[in-house]
């Protein structure tokens, strides 16, 4: 493997070391957030936040997507959770934007979601020009699946795609959060509740005899 | 003038009549420090009966009508809803200023090892806790009141569980409590009639009754502070207060004012139908009907007044909006501003007269603070996979627990810990958030795709979490002081805990691992982590399950407690305390039943004693 400390270092290798997190990370940083400014220190919303209002993406601190960024975190969001005969997918309900909101959040563990997700997505993009010489959104539906197979398990033997893995992780996290918080996601699981009723019936004839306790 | 920020509710006849501080009256009869559970119950006894009494809390005023977010979707909060550290619980959790820290409010542990720290929850708003809280409501049984005299370690009480048992049924009747009576043992019934119908069970605490059966755990309809049907305004007013037609009355109107569960939103968020118990909607809209309460918010006490004749005249305290230090006078004093807060204000009232900060002749205000042992275990269970969709959202709580069922065995030694748990339950399909899907990856390895949310659904509800609830002994390494340098932002010397927990804990922490681990395996289910065996390891730190009691301890003498049977300081008879400093053991079962039953019968002392002209 390439030392980041010795001569020249193709994109790809800076940014697996700077994903595995050695000293250089700062360096490196700068230039590929340079777009973003550091979250930590601004302010949230607050001990004592209206709670009847509905907010957005962006009402509390300011967001970070690159209109690139965003792209490909859309691409993504909807690789994971695609539109099927039950829901659309997440990068239809703008789950890209929820997550937008979350890695600029300025809150304890925020920030090191934001410098995972960032350095995921451009990974992202140099893994894709290496496989098949596009960015990842230009990519076809079977080439981004092919990536987003080797880095999607839980247990990952490869080392070169631990990092990547674990930025998968999270981000899927992310998108089913941000997913299943929506009215169609919650539909999509079979959430019927939120609603008043004048009693509580419990579980119905169906469903415990599946239990096996009919 | 009043100082209310937040419309008039459109529902509620009953004006909210608070005041500002320059509208404070000369004299009370009797102030009331904290407006939670322990605030409320006094001050609603108090002024039903035609006391003038004065209540200050340190937060702002707080409208459940209008404030509750009753069914708003994860999807319209900032980060879905998700805790951070302004709001520690999630977005939509009801607490205002509140959570382990409160900004510029700050206290210290004197230790920073594992295991030695204390963590303490504190909100700042009308009603304090008792608008976010979990409303479960057990009574202590007959052997809570009198540990010691069971196995020899911590305090007797100086009631039986009799002294209070009215108490208990007068607090259920008012507030309105769900459950069921089993005659299990020291797991008291309530008189016939009081308790409302429970729920009925949802599909992973019926499956879960089912298979606890083959360890020997009574699954059974827990106690929790809901309507599941509208008060009888008819007939419980007239035993609430014999005698006292206005009283009646007036509690009728605000029983009529609560609608009954209608089975949705969480009780975490408060409840703007008044269907659950919270000091703002169901203790204080009566109390202040009479005309007998003013309500003075951001007015954080700092200290007592004391009188040559060693009486409390009244509190020192600061008008969070001006900054101004005031003080208010009345014939009694009562904290009730949660059990160390109020340990505070009596370690920070020192004088030359009192060295040691006043009711402290005895050195034991500090001491002896408890919190609940609490440990936890998840699982998945296969059976409860691809149920049919049905709703369980519910009572916006448990319906079911586990009361402690091992009595024989552990009074025979055979456990290794003196003193027992009860099982919570957390199971369903509830609306979704952002961990819900978390757990996936466990199962599935990791997917993504069509597949992904195929899972999804089918694992949707079957996930299920098991979480004991213990009582912890006291013990002479878990006080509190004040500490000798850091002040708060309203320059109030801030309170420095000692922390410890003892093997009784830690076992008891270890076997509630294990046996949810078996109640997991039994139900054909996967467990998610391996229970521990080391209980310092499976036991959550000190303060984070939010029982603190104790700290001003009763006792039969005023040399080795702070209060005597009624909330009483030995030292100086006019100052009560009804929160939970005076526990002096603190049962399995969740405090909050049994601070409003005390400062319910703490308040009627004080009746009695002021009719006598004894106080």
């Amino acid at each position: 493997m390439n030392s980041p400390l010795s001569g020249r270092l193709d994109r790809r290798a800076a940014i697996k070391w700077m994903l595995a997190g050695t000293a250089t990370v700062m360096v490196i940083d700068r230039a590929t957030f340079a777009q973003s400014s550091p979250v930590s220190g601004g302010k949230g919303y607050g001990t004592d936040p209206d709670l009847i209002k509905e907010y957005k993406p962006g009402d509390f601190w300011p967001l970070t997507f690159t209109d690139h960024q965003r792209r490909t975190a859309t691409m993504l969001c909807s690789v994971i959770i695609p539109a099927d005969e039950r829901s659309p997918s997440a990068g239809e309900l703008l789950v890209q934007d929820f997550i937008d909101e979350w890695i600029s959040a300025p809150y304890p563990g925020h920030d090191r979601d934001r410098e995972r997700i960032l350095s995921g997505l451009v990974w992202l993009d140099g893994e894709s020009k290496t496989r098949f010489g596009r960015v990842f959104i230009e990519l076809k539906e079977g080439q981004q699946s092919a990536i987003c197979a080797d880095i999607c398990r839980e247990e990952v033997k490869q080392p070169e795609w631990v990092e990547p893995s674990r930025f998968f992780k999270r981000f899927r996290d992310l998108t089913a959060g941000g997913f299943y918080t929506t009215r169609e996601g919650m539909l999509d699981v079979g959430y019927v509740g939120n609603v008043p009723l004048a009693t509580f019936e419990g579980p119905g004839p169906e469903v415990l005899a599946k239990l096996g306790l009919a | 003038m009043l100082t209310a920020t937040s419309p008039d509710p459109p529902t509620v006849l009953i004006p909210m009549p608070h005041i500002s501080a320059k509208d404070l009256k000369s004299n009370y009869d009797v102030i009331v420090v904290g407006s939670g559970a322990g605030g409320g119950q006094t001050a609603y006894t108090l002024a039903m009966e035609g006391v003038k009494v004065l209540m200050l809390e340190a937060g702002r005023n707080y409208d459940p009508a209008s404030e509750t977010p009753m069914f708003q979707e994860n999807f319209r909060a900032p980060l879905r809803g998700a805790s951070t550290p302004d709001k520690p619980f999630g977005f939509y959790d009801a607490t205002v200023d509140g959570g382990w820290q409160v900004p510029g409010e700050p206290y210290t542990n004197a230790s920073s090892e594992p295991g030695r720290k204390f963590e303490w929850w504190r909100s700042r708003m009308l009603g304090g806790r008792t608008n976010h809280w979990g409303r479960i409501s057990l009574r202590n049984g007959p052997y809570d009141f009198k540990p010691y005299s069971r196995d020899g370690l911590g305090f007797d009480w100086p009631i039986n569980y009799e002294d209070l048992a009215e108490y208990y049924d007068r607090v259920e009747m008012l507030i309105g409590v769900y459950g069921s009576n089993e005659g299990l043992e020291n797991t008291p019934n309530s008189s016939p009639g009081v308790l409302q119908p429970p729920p009925k069970a949802r599909a992973g605490e019926v499956f879960t009754r089912h298979h606890g059966r083959k360890l020997g755990l009574p699954v059974i309809p827990i106690h929790r502070a809901v309507l599941s049907t509208r008060l009888d305004s008819k007939t419980i007013p007239a035993k609430l207060h014999p005698r006292n037609p206005r009283a009646q009355s007036i509690l009728a109107q605000a029983m009529d004012e609560r609608a009954a569960c209608f089975w949705a939103t969480p009780c975490g968020r408060g409840c703007s139908i008044k269907a659950n118990y919270q000091s703002t909607t169901v203790h204080l809209p009566p109390a202040l009907a009479t005309g007998n309460l003013d309500i003075l918010s951001d007015a954080m006490v700092s200290e007592l007044i004391m009188s040559d004749a060693g009486k409390a005249t009244g509190v020192k305290f600061i008008e969070r909006k001006s900054r101004q230090e005031m003080q208010v006078k009345a014939r009694i004093v009562v904290l009730s501003a949660s059990a160390c807060e109020s340990v505070r204000v009596l370690l920070n009232s020192k004088s030359a007269r009192y060295p040691n900060g006043v009711a402290n002749s005895s050195g034991k205000v500090g001491k002896y603070i408890m919190d609940t042992v609490g440990a936890r275990l998840s699982g998945q269970i296969p059976a409860l996979e691809n149920l049919p969709a049905h709703n369980e959202d519910g009572a916006g709580g448990g319906h079911v627990y586990v009361p402690w069922w091992l009595y024989r065995e552990q009074h025979a030694g055979k456990l290794g810990f003196a003193r027992g748990y009860h099982i919570e339950f957390t199971s369903g399909r509830q609306m979704p958030g952002m961990g819900t899907f978390s757990p996936l990856d466990w199962i599935n390895g990791g997917r993504y795709g069509r597949a992904f949310k195929e899972d999804a659904r089918r694992y949707y509800g079957s996930f299920i979490g098991y979480a004991g609830r213990g009582e912890m002994i006291p013990n002479e390494d878990s006080f509190c002081e004040i500490d000798p340098v850091v002040r708060d932002k309203w320059g109030i010397p801030v309170l420095r805990f000692h922390w410890k927990w003892s093997e009784h804990e830690n076992r008891q922490a270890a076997h509630m691992q294990q046996t949810f681990a078996d109640l997991i395996s039994a139900m054909g289910g996967r467990v998610r982590s391996a229970p521990e065996k080391d209980g310092s390891k499976a036991i959550e730190p000190g303060g984070s399950i939010i029982h603190e009691v104790g700290g001003a301890i009763m006792g039969s003498t005023a040399r080795n407690s702070v209060t005597n049977q009624w909330c009483q300081t030995w030292d100086v008879k006019n100052l009560f305390l009804t929160d939970g400093a005076p526990f002096c053991s603190n049962a399995d079962k969740n405090p909050t039943l049994t601070i409003m039953a005390l400062a319910w019968r703490s308040a009627d002392y004080m009746l009695e004693e002021m009719r006598k002209g004894n106080l």
